[in-house]
């Protein structure tokens, strides 16, 4: 018999509703079908802590007196994007700091906003009759600022390659260091926890829906930058590569540094780990069975990632229970490999958001309008002024 | 029997000595090189594991002590910041000795000191820098 949201909604209020992390409702699904598993649990949550470099945070600095139209801005010697009303400015995770370079950069002032420290606001203008101040220095922090929200252009993606190295030098990529001649291998989806590997085809998730994003509440607010929802898929529905991508948004005033933590690759950049986690309403047998998906059904592809071309030729197909166990087949050659995502923390997100919802405190949003369930990327030619 | 993970720092005029013989025919000690860093004049490291019996091992080290070889246990030489670590497994990619391991079903990162070798991958592979090695 098939759920509403509201009927479940209904049994959160009244806390009658049966809530399972997506690894639990694997184990369900496996031992019992999904047909009883959908008559039993109302809601799945996943969750997912992994490296997304398209992320950032709007601010609101307040007027200052005189005040400054700024247009060149710096938080912490990060340069953020103020290209916009006066003391409005975007922090872009993968901003790099003008004096510490890639040690620090636009994901540390995020982690540290959110951690309520002072941060350093350095700004400059060209002044104007009504915005007569040029420059200006002070500290704010996540208390003195009007709005810090945090906006994500992409993540939670659903799905992504597996990386390794075929050259005979090291590289050092957004997928960590790839050791030389197959010497190891990376992965970064938290499998069968992952948002959007749970409801392949957007069913349930789409605009409005509430979500946990870095530990305080969010919502999905548009499709992600690439959604590439036309893509090859498993018999399960899973893509076999990077598909689905979510824009999220939500209230950085209310999140935890332990979900949101700016990091940097070696030589690569600086990124924001994000912490997000996505309730899923088992509306019908089919939803129990999406969620019942196990790590062994979702494969990726392999990428030799020392190719610096666009279009890379896949090496093969793996899955997320090979890749758990730590050595893949490349080439007849075991190779190991590492996550890069936290299952850890993955797990950790998917049990708050259960507890939420256990407890009353979450109620599911069914989406205002779905996500696209066809479309793929576009390239960037090089194109000429006479060629267009 | 006991086995012991050395980090040995010869001064210059050592370098040239043949020590992992002395420790192998006077002490009785099976000596496996993990790593060195050794040239010819200058101050030297090597990481060594020394297999052999206890007391016949510390004779070694106090032998080594007195030549000016300065001796500190290996497992000293690495740190983690274990507090901050959010068992991502970033650096799990490059530690080929498997010192460094994320496995279910905690999924925590674990880190056995007695399997490192010093070879500071993990160093430049921790997103969040965490991990320091001196070697
Ligand atoms: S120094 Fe090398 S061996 Fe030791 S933990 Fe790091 S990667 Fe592993
Ligand atoms: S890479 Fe750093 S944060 Fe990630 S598991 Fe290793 S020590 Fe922890």
């Amino acid at each position: 018999m098939a759920k509403t949201f509201e009927e479940i909604n209904q049994r959160i209020r009244k806390g009658e509703a049966v809530v399972l992390s997506a690894d639990e409702m694997t184990e369900l699904v496996k031992s019992e079908g999904a047909k009883k598993a959908a008559q039993k649990v109302d809601v799945v949550t996943t969750g997912t802590f992994g490296p997304m470099c398209s992320s950032g945070a709007f601010v609101n600095f307040g007027h200052s007196d005189p005040p400054i139209k700024m247009s060149k801005v710096w938080m912490n010697d990060v340069p953020v994007c103020a290209d916009l009303a006066a003391v409005d400015a975007y922090i872009g995770a993968t901003a790099l700091s003008d004096s510490e370079g890639m040690l620090y950069g636009g994901a540390h002032v995020i982690e540290d906003l959110v951690d309520g420290r002072w941060v350093k606001l350095r700004a400059t203008a060209y002044g104007t009759d009504c915005y007569p101040l040029r420059e200006i220095e002070t500290w704010v922090n996540r208390d003195t600022v009007n709005q810090a929200y945090l906006f994500n252009p992409r993540n939670s993606y659903q799905n992504y390659a597996c990386a390794t190295n075929g050259s005979d030098h090291t590289i050092y990529t957004y997928m960590g260091v790839l050791l030389p001649k197959y010497g190891n291998a990376t992965y970064c989806s938290a499998g069968q926890l992952s948002p959007l590997l749970n409801d392949p085809y957007y069913r349930t998730i789409g605009l409005g829906t509430r979500i946990f994003l870095g530990g305080g509440e969010g919502f999905v607010s548009w499709q992600g930058t690439q959604h590439k929802p036309t893509v090859e898929r498993s018999p399960g529905g899973t893509p076999v590569g990077p598909a689905g991508a979510l824009a999220l948004i939500g209230d950085l005033k209310r999140m935890d540094r332990r979900f949101l933590r700016g990091a940097r690759f070696h030589r690569y950049g600086v990124s924001l780990y994000v912490g997000v986690g996505i309730p899923i309403p088992i509306l019908d047998e089919e939803m129990a069975a999406f969620t019942g998906v196990a790590d062994g059904d979702i494969e990726t592809s392999v990428f030799d990632y020392s190719q610096p071309v666009r279009a890379r030729q896949p090496l093969g197909r793996v899955n997320y229970g090979e890749l758990r166990k730590g050595t893949i087949e490349i080439d007849g050659r075991n190779v190991g490999c590492a996550p890069l995502s936290s299952y850890k923390v993955a797990r950790e997100i998917a049990g708050i958001l259960k507890g939420w919802i256990e407890e009353g405190k979450f109620l599911l949003s069914a989406p205002v309008e779905p996500l696209p369930a066809e479309g793929g990327v576009l390239p960037l030619e090089v194109r000429s002024k006479e060629g267009i | 029997m006991a086995k012991r993970r050395l980090v040995l720092t010869f001064p210059p005029e050592v370098v040239e000595r043949p020590v992992v013989a002395m420790l192998v025919k006077d002490y009785d000690i099976i000596t496996n090189i993990l790593r060195a860093e050794i040239h010819e004049g200058e101050i030297g490291r090597m990481l060594v594991e020394l297999d052999g019996q206890a007391k016949r091992i510390r004779e070694a080290v106090k032998h080594l002590e007195e030549l000016g070889v300065e001796v500190e246990d290996a497992i000293t030489d690495i740190e983690l910041d274990d507090t901050e670590c959010i068992s991502c497994g970033a650096c799990t990619a490059v530690c080929l000795p498997g010192a460094l391991k994320v496995e279910g079903p905690g999924w925590e990162l674990e880190l056995d000191k007695q399997r490192c070798i010093l070879c500071g991958l993990c160093v430049d592979a921790c997103p969040l820098q965490l991990i320091t090695v001196k070697f």
